[in-house]
């Protein structure tokens, strides 16, 4: 805990026993940015990957319709005899006939709210939800077949199912990407810290002479690494997220390319990559700086 | 024989070193008592600088052993170490700094890196500037300054912590007359407050300067072995 604190508040002093160091400075600045840059894009395809599956999932979990086309004197009985069928199918938690209220809704995104639905031959939905083990659509179109002529069974939402199955490996590779945007940040920030640390052996070798311990030489580097890489990572996600910013906002038909943005509290997640990105650099150069320390005694 | 009381400061027993070749120094053995006053001389590569090299842990005997305040130095780990050379204070022949740090700095280092409070430490950092004559150079970079003024900066930082020991290797090499005899000062005032002081030196003129103030023994490296040198100094 001490450490940490010590690394945070920091030791003006302490600093300045390492000389400041060029161009492995701006590697880290750099390295770190465009890490960080990448990372918040593939934040926002994992989480909005995540979020489509979610939904689709959801859907798939619903629904299949059953749709009745009948003479209107036929239309009550028919109703009734395909709930009685679908009541006595295994597999189906339960199905319930849309209201006309209801219709009336679905259909008005296509015909527009003043549709004088009573006056058309409209067929009646009939909502059936599944339950977890799933029902037999073979069986229960031929049940319905027999018993209900006028209706069909419609299960369009199952095609997605593959569709879910892509968006989660989707979401996936995202983290993946993000874990080997981490990876590739520490391996360069590590080169960048045994570069700055071979470079100042001189130094390393007075500050030994005068009583340094390998710990406070060591911390040098590292609040310096790790500062930097914080820096470089703000920067790096305030760009990033200008960039998420202008894609073209999501709507509710929204496919997956205008949803690709953050939505509501995972707005939060791109916060913690600066802090991430300084603990990640906080461990490379810790370890390169002890190592680098114990090859020169 | 005198100085030969109470716990050696630095103690070689039967200490050799080679840099690879044949042997360097043979056999050595001597103790540093605490308050005693040491000079070392030899010819020019007889190893006087590898000798103080071995005693502030630099370099490892290749046989024999080296004691820091009654501590085998093969036995300390870094830290360790590094506590140690916080008790000592070199001055390298070659004077090593940090280049990027103004001269007060460097030779406030030993405060800085033992985390003490260099607030209150200012006035000592100020006198001892001053002492050595670099208070008008307090800002310059090392880079910057003669070779003269490398030494006088050296030696105000081996002396900053008050150590229990100052080793000194060539001290006094590149300054004239009158600031040697300063410098020699510095070092014959820290030894009368009980310091252990070892100086590699081939200013005979020195040596005989220092005698007048303090009771010195002169060592001598010549055929690899260290020898009490005699009454003719
Ligand atoms: N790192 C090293 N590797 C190999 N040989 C070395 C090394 N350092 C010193 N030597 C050799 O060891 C011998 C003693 O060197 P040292 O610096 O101890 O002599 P010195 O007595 O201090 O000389 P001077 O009076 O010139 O300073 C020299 O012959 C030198 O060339
Ligand atoms: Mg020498």
């Amino acid at each position: 805990m001490n450490a940490i604190i010590n690394l945070i508040v920091g030791d003006a002093q302490a600093d300045r026993v390492v000389p400041p160091t060029g161009f492995t400075a701006r590697l880290t600045l750099f390295a770190s940015g465009a890490m960080a840059f990448l990372t918040v894009f593939a934040l926002a395809l994992s989480l909005a990957s995540g979020r489509l599956a979610h939904r689709w999932a959801e859907e798939l979990a619903r629904s299949a319709t059953i749709r009745i086309s009948a003479p209107a004197d036929q239309m009550a009985a028919q109703t009734e005899a395909a709930l009685t069928v679908l009541k006595q199918t295994p597999g189906v938690a339960s199905a319930r006939a849309l209201s006309a209220a209801e219709q009336a809704a679905l259909l008005a995104p296509w015909f527009g709210p003043d549709l004088p639905l009573d006056q058309l031959p409209m067929p009646q939905l009939v909502e059936v939800i599944e339950d977890s083990t799933g029902y037999d659509a073979q069986g229960l179109r031929l049940r319905l077949a027999a018993e209900v002529p006028g209706a069909t069974l419609d299960d369009h939402t199952r095609w997605r199912k593959p569709l879910v199955d892509a968006a989660r490996s989707l979401r996936r590779l995202g983290w993946i990407s993000i874990l080997l945007i981490g990876g590739a940040m520490a391996a360069m920030i590590t080169l960048a810290a045994q570069a700055a640390l071979a470079a100042n052996h001189q130094v390393i070798e007075v500050l030994r002479l005068v009583g340094a311990r390998d710990n406070y030489i060591a911390l040098a580097f590292v609040r310096r690494f790790t500062i930097r890489a914080f820096l470089g990572a703000t920067v790096g996600v305030v760009l990033g997220l200008a960039g998420v910013l202008l894609l073209p906002s999501a709507s509710d038909e929204g496919g997956f390319l205008t949803g690709l943005g953050f939505q509501g509290a995972t707005w939060l997640w791109p916060v913690l990559i600066p802090p991430l990105g300084a603990l990640v650099a906080l461990l490379a150069t810790g370890a390169a700086a002890r190592r680098t320390l114990r090859r020169l005694s | 024989m005198p100085g030969n009381e109470g716990l050696a400061v630095i103690e070689l027993e039967q200490v050799a070193y080679s840099y690879g070749g044949g042997e360097l120094l043979s056999d050595l053995s001597i103790r540093l008592s605490p308050g005693s006053f040491h000079f070392l001389t030899g010819p020019s590569g007889s190893g006087k600088t590898t000798f103080l090299k071995l005693c502030y842990g630099e370099l490892q005997a290749t046989a024999g052993q080296v004691r820091a305040f009654e501590t085998d130095m093969r036995a300390l780990d870094r830290d360790q170490m590094a506590m140690m050379r916080r008790r000592m204070g070199i001055v390298h022949q070659d004077c090593r700094f940090l280049d990027h740090l103004p001269v007060a700095d460097n030779v406030a280092l030993p405060l800085t890196v033992s985390g003490r409070d260099l607030g209150q430490e200012n006035a000592n950092l100020a006198e001892l500037l001053s002492w050595v004559g670099l208070s008008d150079r307090a800002d310059a970079r090392p880079p910057e300054l003669s070779g003269g003024e490398r030494q006088r900066a050296a030696l105000a930082r081996a002396v900053i912590m008050s150590p229990d020991v100052v080793l000194a290797d060539e001290p006094t090499g590149n300054v004239d007359w009158d600031m040697s005899q300063r410098l020699l000062q510095l070092l014959i005032e820290l030894n009368k407050m009980g310091k252990t002081v070892l100086i590699a030196t081939h200013d005979l003129a020195l040596i005989r300067a220092a005698k007048s103030q303090v009771q010195a023994r002169v060592l001598r490296i010549s055929n690899r072995r260290l020898q009490l040198a005699g009454a003719d100094l």
